[in-house]
């Protein structure tokens, strides 16, 4: 548990990541997984409970854990005076590796995250992205077996962000763990074995991401229509079947309500769109996604995820 | 050891800043030069001290007065690193407790004396010299960097309190301009009035000065000798003032590092 003054940050979270899995930490803004990652990496003490990371416990022994760690943080930690190559042999001496050893590490990353050309300029001379996968390669420097990454992906392109999951699913096969937070559900699913949803600093749920589809139930409905008068109308038809709340895009058009047995609920809504004279522009059933999870769970949208 | 290492890693980093950003060479170089000359040809004619020469009286004030400034790095680098979220990344790794800090207040030794360098080098230029012998000379820069080391800790934990490297700088003036004026760095402290004078005297900065003045054999020919207790043992004041701070400075700013968090 931690607080913050009067913020209850984390209340009663269980983690438990077997050894060379990826966990995916998935929560709204607040909802505490930046909190939860500082107290693994021995950043902040918890006010109540313990954690163990690569077995060894992060209240009694901090130092042993940093060693067997690597971490990125949410916002991008580099010394904007250095240059990249210089950042990862710093990091690299600081894990305690021989100099050589440092830059040698060092350079293979830069080539690994396509940044070999900038090596010499100082970070300042970066783009966010840039500094952003400097950072990713110095939590991955000394070879860490557990890697925690804060939202890692956040401020990157697709193509680097693509690049970056499969450099994390190599460092998994290599039987690295890591625990990685996101707010990106598409990363989550690519990326996680297990994934718990957090929530005012709780766990909601847990499980692999098909699970977690299969929780929300059977299918989603979706239609589309147009017209703020039009949306209205179909919310209303639309709850009439649902089984879960609904989710509305007003300015879209688009109406989604989660559905016990589709092909029925669809003639349904059909019919009666249909007898109100509404013009529909799509209408379909669909199996739920990790944003469907996510809704139902937390009460709010997740922010949009990365490929849509 | 360890802590040896990731200073020594620590203070690296921090020299390769000098080259990189220009605010530091400006603090570092330039104006320690343009004190060394603006004193001595603005003041150095128009101050008249008995029986010797102002522009020689006043190169160890602004030697001492560099120095302690100098320390200010420490603060502010410190700041900077919490702001830039730097400080929790190397508290991730498994580096000594202190050796962040250690490593800035190691690297501020180095820019101070790179700074002394300068100022003598202008300092002879302008007509200064070393009267007393080489062994003296040496235990006069060895004090000033040994004493402005001792108070880099001090501005660590400033640095280490407050949000913004502009909040160091801002509280170290404030702190600093009395503390080097209210001494002997500039005008005999003879000369100062009541309870100044006796602030003064008992100010480090004054014993500092005092100390490397005469290591320099810089004290003008017939001044009597001072009569407060901390002047007449100068050196050993001085020495043992820097021990308390970094006695008391180190743990606390070690102990802030690693709660700070943000
Ligand atoms: N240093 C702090 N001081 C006070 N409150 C804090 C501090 N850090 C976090 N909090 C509070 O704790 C709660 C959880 O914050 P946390 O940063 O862990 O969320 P998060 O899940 O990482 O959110 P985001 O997705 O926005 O990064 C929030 O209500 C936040 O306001
Ligand atoms: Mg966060």
């Amino acid at each position: 548990m931690k607080k913050y003054g009067a913020v209850t940050a984390l209340d009663g979270l269980d983690l438990d990541v077997p050894g060379g899995t990826v966990l995916g930490l998935l929560g709204p803004n607040g909802a505490g997984k930046t909190t939860a990652v500082s107290i693994l990496t021995t950043l902040t003490q918890p006010d109540a409970g313990s954690a163990t990371v690569a077995g060894v416990d992060v209240m009694s022994d901090p130092r042993q854990v940093r060693s067997r760690i690597g971490l990125s943080g949410q916002y991008a930690a580099v010394d904007e005076h250095l240059t990249a190559t210089e950042n990862l042999e710093m990091i690299g001496r600081l894990y305690g590796m021989p100099r050589r050893e440092a830059r040698r590490r060092g350079l293979e990353l830069l080539e690994q995250f396509r940044l070999t050309e900038a090596a010499d300029r100082p970070l300042k001379t970066f783009s966010g992205g840039m500094r952003r996968r400097i950072d990713l390669a110095g939590a991955l420097v000394a070879d860490p077996p557990v890697l925690f990454l804060d939202e890692p992906t956040t401020g990157l392109d697709p193509r680097s962000r693509g690049e970056l999951w499969e450099t994390i699913r190599d460092r998994v096969r290599g039987g690295t763990t890591v625990l990685l937070t996101t707010q990106y559900l598409e990363e989550a699913d690519q990326l996680a074995d297990e994934i718990v949803v957090i929530d005012h600093g709780r766990a909601i749920a847990k499980g692999t991401a098909e699970e977690l589809k299969r929780r929300v139930g059977g299918e989603h409905l979706d239609v589309h229509v147009s017209g703020v008068d039009n949306v209205r109308k179909a919310e209303s038809i639309l709850a009439a079947v649902a089984i879960g709340p609904l989710r509305v895009h007003a300015d879209d058009g688009e109406v989604s309500a989660p559905v016990s047995n589709g092909v029925e609920a669809l003639s349904t809504v059909l019919r009666a769109l249909e007898a109100e004279h509404i013009l529909i522009k799509d209408i379909g059933l669909r199996r739920p996604t990790l944003d469907d999870v996510f809704m139902e769970l937390t009460g709010h949208e997740a922010s949009t995820g990365a490929a849509s | 050891m360890s802590l040896l290492r990731d200073a020594t890693t620590i203070a690296h980093r921090n020299m390769i800043r000098i080259r990189r950003v220009p605010d530091v060479m400006v603090f570092v170089v330039v104006q320690p030069l343009m004190f060394v000359l603006l004193f001595a040809y603005v003041f150095g004619g128009s101050i008249d001290i008995p029986g010797g020469n102002y522009r020689e009286f006043l190169i160890a004030g602004i030697f001492t007065q560099t120095v302690v400034f100098g320390a200010t790095f420490t603060g502010s680098g410190l700041a900077e690193d919490m702001q830039k979220g730097l400080i929790n990344r190397f508290r991730s790794l498994p580096m000594a407790r202190s050796a962040v800090v250690a490593g800035r207040t190691i690297s501020d030794v180095v820019y101070n004396a790179l700074s002394i360098v300068v100022m003598s080098v202008a300092g002879l230029a302008v007509g200064w010299r070393i009267r007393g012998s080489i062994l003296d000379a040496i235990v006069a820069y060895g004090l000033l960097l040994f004493f402005s080391y001792a108070f880099s800790w001090v501005m660590a934990c400033i640095g280490l309190m407050v949000p913004t490297p502009e909040v160091v700088n801002n509280a170290t003036f404030v702190i600093l301009f009395p503390m080097t004026f209210i001494a002997n760095t500039f005008v005999p402290s003879d000369s100062l009035p009541g309870v100044l004078k006796t602030i003064a005297e008992w100010n480090p900065v004054s014993t500092l000065t005092h100390a490397v003045r005469v290591r320099f054999g810089n004290i003008p020919a017939g001044t009597p000798e001072p009569t407060a207790w901390p002047l007449q043992n100068a050196m050993l004041y001085s020495l043992g003032f820097a021990v308390v701070l970094i006695v008391v400075f180190a743990p606390i700013a070690t102990r802030l590092y690693q709660r700070t968090s943000k």
